[in-house]
């Protein structure tokens, strides 16, 4: 077990520095830099641009340098000294405008996958013991609705039938006082009547799929000639299935959490911008199409390692509940 | 004496072979009994047709504007005239519009005018148009005779263009990306995740550290990077192809993964123990042995993928990343009903997403349907 788990730091350190790399990248493909953006605006208000003034920027960020130099500038500043550089646009440390906006993704993002697994777990589990049920059924249909509807789709009827009905726009997180108040009673209930409407519809992929797996594997395991023996041998139903085939079926499950997270970051991009939440989304939007790119990279790397860490822990409870993968790849 | 022997021998019994279905017909007769799967799957095929003949059932071309009809609300098809005498009559009309200003927000809106009508016919000659880039044609399905009639079933768009014709168009792009874009996961995910899954070791490794490193990536990130950097001048079909590749570069890798596990699950197992003892070779065992085994949990991974694929071109197409204006896709039809103040003057533009949720869970049924089928261990 400490090999597996000292092999899979390892490994991680490792993805986290190519996620770095590909991070960098990215910011890299497109065309031009923020640098020909920004004198493209200056030029379309009418501003006079001073070719003086552009080298000097051009020579302090490392634009035009050869690129292992210009990412080698970047990543040692972070490593080094926790500094991502500078946003061009919003003219401040990518630092102070990152952490907040990150606290609120993880926040939003946490209390979906929290929703979910306490969704999907009965749910699926009865679904598949009761199978061709009118609740398999009811389960399956609704848990496929919420398979496909596109999230930002839902969020729009969402907010559609919210004006319509009530006369209300949804969206954010806070009222406008509460955003930089402090956590208070007040506050939290002010963040729990915004914050419904994202967690609702965030969860709403994750909890179908959740289930659909879940079934399918059950309904696997349910077959297996142990259950009869664990029901032959006077186990209760509960119990023969809880103990024995649900554990087997929540493996897979379980690796499910490693590519769950990459897809509720990326729907929270999406759905941040319908309903205008205070995240990282957003302002990655932003970043990118304005090439702000240390801004991007930053905003970028840190969602990717964070999806790199939730694999870790999927992969170290994998490792927990099933001993063929612990000892299996050697 | 070979020869004396071979008298005494009697008539060979001929063995009357009983009468074999083939693993296609047994699937199709299990999968029959499967309604709701059988439905879906007519669903997916009409869309499909849809898609091929989109010129054909498309009234106009999804570009052509009218500013005269700005946000035209959806026409209802009367298919039955009452005439002057009360009797009724085949012939089918849509009321036309008059506009009124609303008092409170100061703007011009539509008002269905019952009292004109305005007929609609039938294979209506058109301009010639390719019927699927092939088949010269000059007719279309239905339209309109009367020249400047407005005819808008599903309403208009803020140019005045007919949101029905450029749903049709948009089925075309939507529906074939997801497609080929599975296609091409697929080739790569079996072969990768096979190879990985059977022979382990440092090439399993290798490649599971590229799937946990892709993976890792949030996708919409790294699909807005990759779409930023694709030339601007760009063909349609060059962008809708890099589009494509796009979306595989990330999609190989759950099919991948999925062949994988069961390969290493199944690895252990008794059956391909005897195999290997009997010296069967690795190839005869992967394909006799263990891909018929797991088969359906490609083909269900496989159909899961497809409106995965369509959903991420239309949120990359809602967010303004994936394909771009000239090109309609149900993506970018949806871009116009982003913010709150059109979506409550023109509902009828959530229209595209309807579309996404009815084939999403057409194909989502259609694969369950098959997953049983095709599952050696059902009922």
């Amino acid at each position: 077990m400490v090999r597996f788990v000292t092999g899979r730091l390892i490994a991680m350190v490792l993805t986290i520095w190519a996620v770095s790399f590909v991070a960098f990248a990215i910011i890299q493909l497109p065309p031009g830099d923020y640098l020909t953006t920004y004198m493209a605006t200056l030029a379309a208000n009418g501003d006079r641009v001073d070719p003086a003034a552009i080298e000097a920027l051009r020579r302090q960020y490392g634009f035009g340098e050869p690129y292992l130099i210009q990412y080698w500038k970047w990543v040692s500043g972070i490593v080094l000294r926790g500094d991502f550089g500078q946003s061009f646009e919003w003219k401040a440390p990518v630092t102070t405008l990152i952490w907040g906006r990150l606290g609120n993704s993880i926040l939003v993002e946490g209390l979906a996958v929290i929703v979910m697994w306490l969704i999907a777990l009965p749910i699926g589990i009865y679904a598949a013991v009761r199978k061709y049920s009118l609740g398999d059924y009811l389960a399956t249909i609704g848990g496929f609705i919420g398979l496909a509807i596109p999230n930002f789709f839902f969020a729009l009827i969402l907010m559609y039938l919210s004006f319509v009905w009530f006369g209300e726009t949804i969206g954010g997180l806070f009222s406008p006082g509460m955003e930089n108040a402090r956590w208070s009673l007040e506050r939290i209930w002010d963040f729990a009547t915004h914050a419904w409407a994202p967690i609702l519809v965030l969860s709403t992929a994750g909890t179908a799929e959740l289930i659909r797996i879940l079934r399918a594997n059950l309904l696997d395991e349910l077959k297996k000639p142990y259950v009869t023996t664990a029901r032959a041998k006077g186990l209760s139903e509960v119990r023969a299935i809880l103990k024995y085939p649900v554990r087997v079926a929540l493996n897979p499950l379980v690796s499910t959490i490693g590519w769950l997270l990459p897809a509720l970051v990326s729907s929270s991009v999406i759905v941040s911008v319908v309903l205008n939440l205070p995240t990282a989304g957003p302002l990655l939007l932003r970043s990118l199409t304005s090439q702000d790119m240390y801004l991007a990279g930053a905003i970028i790397m840190l969602l990717g390692v964070l999806t790199v860490i939730g694999t870790l822990i999927s992969d170290l409870i994998l490792a927990w509940i099933d001993p063929r993968i612990r000892y299996g790849s050697k | 004496m070979a020869a004396d022997t071979m008298t005494d021998i009697a008539e060979p019994i001929v063995i009357k072979k009983a009468k074999r279905e083939s693993q296609f017909a047994l699937m199709w007769r299990r999968f029959r009994q499967h309604k709701l799967a059988l439905v879906s799957l007519w669903i997916i095929l009409a869309f499909y047709l849809v898609a091929l003949l989109a010129e054909f059932l498309a009234p106009f071309d999804p570009a052509q504007y009218n500013p005269r009809y700005t946000y035209a609300p959806p026409q209802g098809i009367e298919f039955f005239s009452t005439n002057e005498d009360g009797s009724w009559s085949f012939g089918p009309y849509v009321n036309g519009y008059k506009s009124e200003i609303d008092p409170k927000a100061m703007r011009r809106t539509f008002v269905i005018d019952e009292e004109s009508k305005i007929p609609v016919e039938f294979f209506v000659p058109s301009k010639p148009y390719m019927l699927a880039g092939i088949i010269p044609m000059s007719v279309k399905l239905f339209g309109v005779t009367e020249p400047r009639a407005p005819l808008y079933v599903l309403g208009a768009d803020r140019l005045g263009r007919d949101l029905l014709s450029r749903l049709i168009h948009g089925t075309r792009i939507s529906l074939s990306i997801g497609l080929a874009g599975v296609t091409l996961s697929l080739f790569f995910g079996i072969i990768i995740g096979g190879f990985s899954g059977y022979y382990g070791g440092w090439f399993d490794s290798a490649v599971m550290r590229v799937i946990e490193f892709i993976r890792s990536m949030p996708t919409i990130p790294l699909w807005l990077g990759l779409a930023a950097a694709l030339p601007k001048d760009w063909s349609a079909l060059q962008t809708y192809f890099a589009i494509t590749i796009i979306l595989s570069l990330i999609g190989w890798t759950e099919l991948a993964r999925v062949v994988r596990g069961r390969f290493l699950s199944l690895r252990t197992e008794d059956f391909v123990t005897a195999a290997q003892l009997d010296g069967a070779s690795d190839w005869r065992i992967i394909t006799r042995h263990m891909v018929p085994s797991f088969m359906s949990h490609i083909i269900a991974a496989a159909t899961l993928a497809v409106p995965g694929m369509i959903l991420a071109e239309t949120a990359l197409s809602f967010l303004g990343l994936g394909l771009q204006a000239p090109i309609v896709s149900w993506g970018t039809l949806l871009q116009d009903a982003q913010n709150i103040r059109t979506l409550a003057s023109a509902p009828w533009l959530l229209a595209p997403g309807l579309c996404v949720v009815i084939v999403i869970l057409s194909l989502n049924f259609f694969g369950d349907g098959l997953r049983d089928a095709a599952d050696p261990h059902g009922r």
